[in-house]
């Protein structure tokens, strides 16, 4: 390659937002649920159906705009982009295209100690369609509506970003704002959050804008890397070769690691936008403004002060639990029962880490109860069970969910506290292995590591290591 | 200044608005939208200049609904008009992507 | 009086007063729909006899039990076919909707039933309400009752004619550019269109959904009023529903016009306007004079740029409305396809008329990339330019009076081949749905074919009461309109 490439990138980050209800209409949001069972005539377009606006959904992109350096526009509408697609019932999705609700924010990031602003050009509501199933049977496509009229915010950055390195950390940036606003759960997988890449590439010092194309369907973080690197490639042969690179949409196979374009002659692609006479505009005083932002949560950089001023946490500890909203959430709430931050962050950091990690999950899918890790760690404190079997008892509470009580009183994990039984059973052990003392008082300190792994097996494990090692060495003397 | 309407762009405009005409049909729509469109450029006689379009008659804003779940299962309803259906499901003829 | 000539009112007392049934209103009307409806096809559907007496018989139950009071409980009505009403087939007049049977009913309709009507069928339109004179159903023209050679107007022909012909004793129709008041005017008879986001459009399928209102078609103002009274509510289902400060109309039917200032567009009165209308709407006004009301010329310059402003808009969010017409949900699918993007394009051009694709395709093309700021938002100016145009005219007059069409009925066949000529007949009506004003249409006399003239009038937005008063001292002093010639002969 005889010239320097520069990657540009910019992103469109589509939001499904935490409401209960639709942005349109009263049905719910609630994922998952058999085809059609919610919906309306106002998300299936009916005829004669009108759509009326969610507020929440309103509060929350000024949420995530005011979180992001927005301006707020204060008088916004919405607009109708018109296009066929089955998913789409009324072949429009009102959207908003003219007045925005935010703009002109940026969010900064950090890779490789460098820090950046990546600027948003725009942040807008609309509603997202529905889903096409392909049935192999009739080899027709099926469609549901549950989904459509969910409401989505889409996040348009400007091509600030210039590696893959830039737009994870840029997307886990947005992804921990807009959890810590409740304002959606953000799962790439889930497709809560869903990221469209628009790429080109120019020679290193241009000051003009390659040709861009847009990818989509990129599930998962990874898979953003690769097609970043695939379409950068792509594009810089081709320009080697002397060719041009076409403007248009891409998908991602991420299996083959290859793109390819989507959009079809039947699609013109003129949108047709107007103002959707069915709804009025959204003018957002400045006491509203006001109001939201008082009530905007706690966002990281806050929690991240109060952790280290309130509980004393090292800065290594303050990062890992912030990291995300649900790791924050459950530290907060098991330690709002045990009162014993240090303890709460190592059970976190450390098992459930190391569990996470093994199982290759995402920090989301973390799914115990804070109040049975609460529980766990108010047994071990008491003694009722040693921190090994409490390892052995936490690793069922993070796969089931177990309430701890009932699964140590099930399979008889209590700690053998009895010292009277456990002294007899240490002189036992004492006595059936002369070897092994005579070795400790000869000096071989080790020699009691072997004795207190005797009474662990004679007491399959519950007696506590420390109790063990007292009473021993009383004994041994 | 007369409209001239072209074959091509009927062709564009029966894509977005999915019609397909018939060559007669085709005649006939290139001549009516060339008419129309010349009546409607008397809107340049207009002076519009600094008027804001007007979407709305009256400045009514702000109507909105709260964020409580009223709508349930009704999906016996909303199929009971499809054309074609399946495993309560809109059946239609499949989609590329 | 024979039933059968009754008001909706008059009927409405009556059968309060115990003196008629509510079946016996019902049969009347279906007595009458035997004798004409064949020769004028005023309905898409009549409902079938056993459904319409089983509702009479509930109806007459909850009146006989005081449940129902309102002036209209136990009136049969006739409702134009773009209002869903659940359970039966609603139908915009085209194929594209030939078996579409709605989960829910409009607003309006459901406003009607609580007080107690009777529905009796969905009444014939143009296609998707596109047009002038119901030529374009799918399901056939229907016929002036005055003359069935010529057409009764659109698009609410079928319930103007309806009305006429006494085939229901009032009717619901829809206005988006005068389809209320033109076939009111052509079929002698009253039609109201309220100010906009009086009536819901929650349930009226939308043609011009900045533009639409639904409104009473009646016998007389009385009806109208007690009518609008009815079906006028604010719906949250409607964001473009307002929430009035007073719904009691009829308290406006009230004889006295003295110091009302009339303003007499003469840019109303040029060219184009038939001389016979041109005299009946005179006389009318004269009447008016005398009766005490101050009646003044003045200039509204921005009527003839209404016509092309209300082309560009309508057809622009019609393409859009009527883009969810695809065979995927609803209605009819082509039998013959390839693929997904050929149904979508079979389905639309052989389910929807001409005039309907005309439209669209006008409206797609004002929206288009490169077109819109040219078109679509100078036909907004143009729009907020007309607004202040009226604004400043109704800080001048309470009342601007006109004629409802240039022309009284044409002959049937005699429109649909110069669509632009057919537009221009919106002229009187068109702004008033732009500046989205109350208009209404009453009748004034007969040109020498005997074809009904309708003299409009329009007040300032939220000012029905005005409006109301006005058409009602006309109607009084004007005394008894003449009979249509359908309605002679039953009875």
């Amino acid at each position: 390659m005889a010239k320097n490439y520069e990657t540009v990138i910019g992103l469109e980050v589509h939001v499904e937002l935490a409401t209960k209800t639709k942005i349109f209409c009263s049905c719910s949001t609630e994922f998952g649920g058999a085809p059609n069972t919610h919906t309306c005539p106002v998300c299936t377009g009916m005829p004669g159906s009108l759509p009326v606006l969610n507020k929440q959904v309103v509060e929350y992109a000024m949420a995530v705009g005011l979180a992001t350096n927005c301006t707020i526009t204060q008088n916004c509408k919405f607009d109708r982009k018109n296009y066929f697609y089955p998913d789409n019932p009324q072949n429009y999705q009102i959207s908003q295209l003219y007045l925005p609700i935010c703009r002109n924010g940026h969010v900064d990031i950090e890779v490789d100690g460098k820090e950046k602003a990546v600027r948003i050009h725009e942040i807008h509501m609309e509603e997202d369609a529905g889903k096409l199933i392909h049935d192999p049977v009739t080899d027709c496509s099926l469609v549901d509506f549950n989904r459509s009229g969910v409401p989505l915010i889409e996040i348009v950055s400007e091509p600030d970003m210039r590696s893959a390195e830039e737009v994870i950390a840029y997307l886990e940036k947005l992804r921990l704002i807009i959890q810590y606003l409740g304002a959606s759960d953000c799962k790439l997988q889930e497709g809560s959050m869903r990221a469209d890449v628009n790429l080109s590439v120019r020679e290193y010092g241009s000051k003009e804008f390659g040709t861009r194309t847009e990818m989509k369907n990129l599930n998962s973080f990874k898979a953003i890397a690769r097609a970043i690197e695939g379409e950068t490639e792509r594009q810089i042969d081709l320009l080697e070769e002397g060719k041009k690179v076409i403007q248009e949409t891409r998908r991602w196979d991420d299996e083959e690691e290859y793109s390819y374009p989507m959009r079809s002659k039947e699609d013109a692609q003129d949108y047709r936008y107007f103002p959707d006479p069915d709804l009025v505009p959204v003018v957002i005083s400045d006491e509203w403004l006001e109001d939201v932002r008082s009530r905007q949560p706690e966002l990281r950089d806050d929690k991240m002060l109060r952790y280290e001023e309130e509980f004393g946490l090292p800065e290594y500890d303050i990062e890992i639990l912030t990291g995300t909203k649900h790791l924050a959430d459950l530290f907060e709430a098991t330690n709002e029962i045990v009162k014993k931050p240090k303890e709460v962050s190592n059970w976190l950091m450390g098992e459930t880490m190391r569990l996470v990690k093994e199982q290759d999950m995402d920090i989301d899918e973390i799914s115990f109860s804070p109040k049975h890790l609460a529980a766990l760690i108010q047994m071990i404190d008491k003694g009722e069970i040693n921190r090994k079997v409490g390892k052995q008892v936490f690793e069922e509470v993070f796969k089931n969910d177990i309430e701890p009580a009932a699964y140590v009183e099930e399979h008889g994990l209590k700690s053998m506290n009895d010292e009277g039984a456990l002294r007899a059973t240490i002189e036992e052990i004492v006595a059936a292995n002369p070897k092994s003392v005579e070795d400790y008082h000869a000096g071989k300190k080790k020699a009691i590591g072997f004795l207190v792994g005797q009474t662990m097996r004679a007491t399959k494990g519950k007696a506590d290591p420390g109790m063990v090692n007292q009473i021993l060495k009383e004994i041994l003397g | 200044m007369a409209n001239v309407i072209t074959d091509a762009t009927i062709d564009y405009v029966g894509i977005l608005a999915k019609l397909e005409l018939s060559e007669e049909e085709k005649e006939q729509a290139k001549k009516d939208m060339a008419n129309m469109l010349d009546y409607i450029d008397m809107l340049n006689e207009l002076d519009t200049d600094g008027v804001e379009p007007m979407s709305h008659v009256f400045p009514v804003h702000n109507v909105f609904r709260e964020d409580v779940v009223v709508n349930g299962d009704t999906r016996d309803k909303i199929l009971k008009n499809a054309p074609e259906k399946k495993d309560g499901s809109f059946m239609v003829p499949k989609t590329v992507d | 009086m024979s039933l059968f000539n009754m008001t909706a009112v008059e009927l409405g007392k009556k059968i309060k007063a115990g003196e008629i049934s509510v079946a016996q209103a019902c049969q009347a009307a279906l007595e009458q729909i035997k004798a004409t409806e064949k020769e004028l096809n005023c309905y898409v559907k009549v409902l079938d006899e056993n459904q319409i007496m089983e509702r009479a018989a509930k109806v007459q139950a909850q009146i006989d039990a005081g449940e129902l009071t309102g002036p209209l409980a136990g009136v049969p009505v006739a409702i134009k076919d773009n209002m869903c009403t659940e359970g039966i087939t609603t139908t915009c007049s085209s194929k594209i909707l030939y078996n579409f049977n709605p989960t829910f009913s409009s607003e309006a309709v459901l406003n009607l039933e609580r007080a107690g009507a009777v529905i009796l069928g969905k009444t014939n339109m143009d296609e998707f309400a596109m047009g002038s004179t119901t030529e374009t159903s799918y399901f056939g023209e229907t016929k002036n009752p005055w003359n069935t050679e010529h057409v009764p107007g659109g698009s609410s022909g079928g319930s103007a004619a309806a009305v006429a012909a006494g085939e229901c004793f009032y009717a619901l129709g829809s206005d988006t550019g005068g389809s209320i008041r033109q076939p009111a005017s052509f079929c002698g008879i009253v039609g109201m269109k309220p100010t906009y986001g009086t009536v819901s459009r929650y349930g009226l399928i939308a043609y011009g959904s900045s533009l639409d209102q639904i409104g009473p078609m009646t016998k007389d103002v009385t009806d109208c009023a007690a009518v609008l009274e009815t079906i006028a509510s604010y719906d949250s289902k409607d964001s473009t529903s307002f929430r009035r400060e007073d719904y009691d109309f009829t308290s406006a039917l009230v004889d006295d016009v003295k110091g009302l200032k009339i303003g007499i567009p003469k840019d109303y009165f040029g060219d184009g306007l038939d001389p016979e209308v041109r005299d009946a709407v005179l006389k009318a006004v004269k009447v008016l004079e005398e009766k005490g009301a101050i009646v003044e010329e003045f200039n509204l310059t921005m009527v003839p740029y209404a016509i092309p402003a209300y082309y560009v808009i309508a057809s622009a969010e019609a393409s859009s409305n009527l883009s969810r017409f695809d065979g995927v949900k609803y209605g009819y699918r082509s039998e013959d396809f390839n693929g997904l993007h050929n149904m979508y394009k079979k389905t639309r051009s052989e389910g929807f008329g001409a005039e309907v694709k005309r439209r669209i395709m006008l409206g797609s093309f004002v929206l288009s990339s490169g077109y819109y700021d040219a078109y679509y938002l100078k036909a907004l100016r143009t729009k907020a330019l007309i607004k202040q145009e009226f604004d400043q005219a109704f800080q001048k007059y309470d009342i601007i009076i006109g004629p409802a069409a240039p022309t009284t009925a044409p002959k049937l066949g005699a429109s649909l081949s110069d669509p632009l000529k057919m537009y221009l007949g919106d002229i009187y009506t068109i702004s008033v749905n732009l500046a989205g004003l109350p208009g209404i249409s009453v009748p004034c006399g007969r040109d020498k074919q005997g074809l009904p003239i309708g003299i409009q009038m329009l007040a300032d937005c939220f000012h029905e009461k005005t409006l109301i008063r006005a058409a009602y001292s006309y109607e009084q002093a004007r005394g008894a309109f003449d009979v249509c010639p359908a309605q002679k002969g039953v009875d």
